[in-house]
């Protein structure tokens, strides 16, 4: 064996993310929020970020973060992450700050706190899940419930004529001027994971050079409250939610409009 | 004579709303987020101005719901960090009252009420005391309530506030009403006893050189949130035994003991001055501290007066708690005005019947 082949051999072609805790998970078996958790962790990595970040946990399953992503973190009320990040970074403008928080928290009762900080710019990362209902409160419709859905306060599946429509935030988010970028990704198959790293990198990078509110909407699963198997679950995402909820970005700046 | 010239080159003539500004900015307060509302926006106003020139950070909320959710992050970070809001907007903030209680940060809130319930009016009112006293959050929380008489208490209670926040992590609020924030008057600034503290280790500034910490107030298991509540529980009672505070005015001989706090106690003490000149021994208790609420002087002197009279600009709700303090029920009576300032000549026609009564 050559020394080039040893040192190929030796590096490792898969580990655990320096900022991701060593522990099992407790999410539902088919949950994507785990591999939101590690391309989060990858990202702080990527950027040496693990010691200088203050993450901002919500309401609902999203608020576990702290158990899984190694920083320091302050948890919000529901839907008031925005707000809460915005305090940290004002107070600490050269710290990282996150925010991670579902559908229900971000498009339903956070639709204030996250359209005006967006709209004032705040140099913040919000790392949005979106699987179309209310995980922890039992599968309760959210506002990017897809029509026809059921789930347990739409019965009779979503209409639009009493329930109105999904609300597509990374869309609505891309026309404000205070953000920076605003994508939406998909974590239901290697290709999608793969842009996911991307778009969450970008969107820490716009942090860094400070250009405004960086929002990656993914689009997950909740095979325990959608009532289906983790394979029909990611399935459903693939076929059904991305026709809805296109992926790609829809908003990208290249230069900061101040420093 | 050089004493007293001194002193008058030192006094300001300022609102009480800006003694609030000037207390917090002695106080080392450098972050303050706001949203406006009658009749407290010379604060925002203020700090508009003076925030930014101090290095500090000023932010007009889009509501009072994030306004308090922007304090309860600049709290999470350690740094000192005010707003000010009325009635309805701190209805507004008992959500985030209630999550920084349970995440145990210290802010400073301050209320100068108005006339409620509902958008009722701007005129003054002691009617969100229940609001301030009783909680003023879900799920059981107190938090301390200072209530200034004087343009120099705006200022000197604010400082103290801060000192309480840290010392005890947790929020702390100020309760003014409309006249004593848009009242001016001359006081004397003086540096604050309460050092900014140290960095607080507790705070999520980043996890450099340590392991990382939460900020939280979700504890979901059955034995946690019981351990959480009764240290909280025990935090109270320590603020109880060092804290509670109350002015004693002409207390020692009083057969007619009032209760007031605020504006409404700065007309008592006119009252009292005026009936002690014709002979009725009239004397006051005024709490400083809403809660923790001074019931051990409320007992004492009530056991020794005929007659305990609870002024307040509401239709009776610090009554409620000297009735809790004191087990000399018959002596207690209650005199309200919800919307308005009692007059002096009002209130003294009402002790004149009283002493006269006991007579």
């Amino acid at each position: 064996m050559s020394g080039n082949e040893k040192r190929a051999f030796d590096r490792p072609v898969f580990e655990r993310p320096k900022s991701l805790v060593d522990v099992k998970t407790h999410f539902c078996p088919g949950c994507h929020h785990g591999i939101a958790h590690r391309i989060v962790a990858e990202a702080i990595d990527h950027f040496d970020l693990r010691e200088k970040t203050v993450g901002v946990a919500c309401v609902g399953c999203s608020v576990f973060l702290y158990d899984y992503i190694d920083v320091d973190v302050v948890e919000a009320p529901h839907g008031r992450a925005p707000a809460v990040a915005t305090g940290v970074k004002r107070a600490l403008p050269d710290r990282f700050v996150f925010t991670y928080q579902g559908d229900g928290d971000l498009a339903a009762i956070g639709t204030s706190e996250i359209i005006h900080a967006a709209n004032r710019g705040e140099n913040i990362t919000v790392i949005f899940i979106n699987n179309t209902t209310y995980g922890m409160t039992g599968g309760q419709m959210a506002p990017t419930t897809m029509l026809g859905q059921r789930t347990s306060t739409t019965p009779y599946g979503r209409e639009f004529s009493t329930a109105g429509y999904p609300i597509k935030m990374a869309e609505l988010l891309a026309q404000l001027e205070g953000v920076a970028f605003s994508a939406r990704v998909a974590t239901s198959s290697p290709a999608q994971i793969r842009k996911a790293k991307e778009a969450v990198r970008t969107a820490f990078d716009m942090q860094i050079r400070r250009m405004g509110l960086s929002v990656v909407e993914f689009l997950s699963t909740c095979p325990t409250n959608w009532g289906m198997k983790p394979n029909d679950a990611r399935k459903r995402v693939l076929g059904e939610m991305i026709d809805f909820f296109p992926l790609g970005t829809f908003k990208e700046r290249k230069q900061a409009d101040f420093v | 004579m050089s004493d007293m010239a001194n002193v008058d080159v030192q006094r300001e003539f300022v609102k009480g709303n800006e003694a609030i500004c000037h207390g917090a900015i002695a106080a080392g307060c450098r972050h303050y987020f706001g949203y406006p509302i009658t009749p407290q926006n010379d604060i925002p106003e203020y700090m508009a101005a003076h925030m930014g020139p101090l290095g500090g950070v000023f932010l007009q909320a889009e509501s009072e719901v994030a306004t308090i959710n922007m304090l309860l992050g600049t709290a999470a970070t350690g740094k000192r960090v005010m707003t000010s809001s009325s009635g309805p907007g701190i209805s507004l903030m008992q959500e985030g009252i209630s999550y920084m209680a349970g995440s145990e940060l210290p802010a400073v809130i301050v209320n100068i009420s108005r006339s409620g319930p509902g958008l009722g009016g701007i005129a003054p009112s002691q009617g969100d005391y229940f609001q301030a006293v009783k909680g003023g959050g879900h799920g059981g929380c107190r938090i301390p309530v200072l209530a200034p008489h004087s343009v120099q208490e705006m200022y000197e209670l604010t400082m103290l506030a801060f000192d309480i926040a840290d010392r005890y992590r947790t929020p702390v609020m100020i309760l003014g009403d409309a006249i004593i924030g848009q009242m001016k008057e001359p006081y004397t600034p003086a540096p604050s006893k309460y050092p900014p503290p140290a960095p607080k280790s507790w705070a999520t500034v980043g996890c450099a050189g340590r392991s990382r910490q939460h900020v939280k107030s979700l504890f979901l298991k059955d034995d946690d949130i019981e351990r959480h509540n009764w240290k909280l529980d025990e935090k109270i009672h320590a603020i109880e035994a060092a804290e509670t505070r109350a002015e004693s005015y002409r207390l020692d001989d009083a057969r007619i003991v009032l209760v007031a706090f605020g504006t409404a106690a700065r007309v008592c003490k006119t009252v009292i001055q005026w009936a002690r000149k014709e002979g009725i021994p009239v004397g006051m208790i005024r709490p400083i501290t809403l809660f923790p609420f001074p019931k051990q002087l409320v007992h004492e002197a009530a056991g020794k007066a005929d007659v305990v009279v609870v002024i307040e600009m509401n239709t009776g709700q610090m009554v409620e708690d000297v009735r809790i303090a004191t087990s000399h029920h018959e002596k207690i009576r209650f005199i309200g005005k919800p919307c308005a300032m009692p007059t002096p000549d009002d209130l003294l026609a009402d002790i004149r019947r009283i002493a006269g009564e006991l007579s």
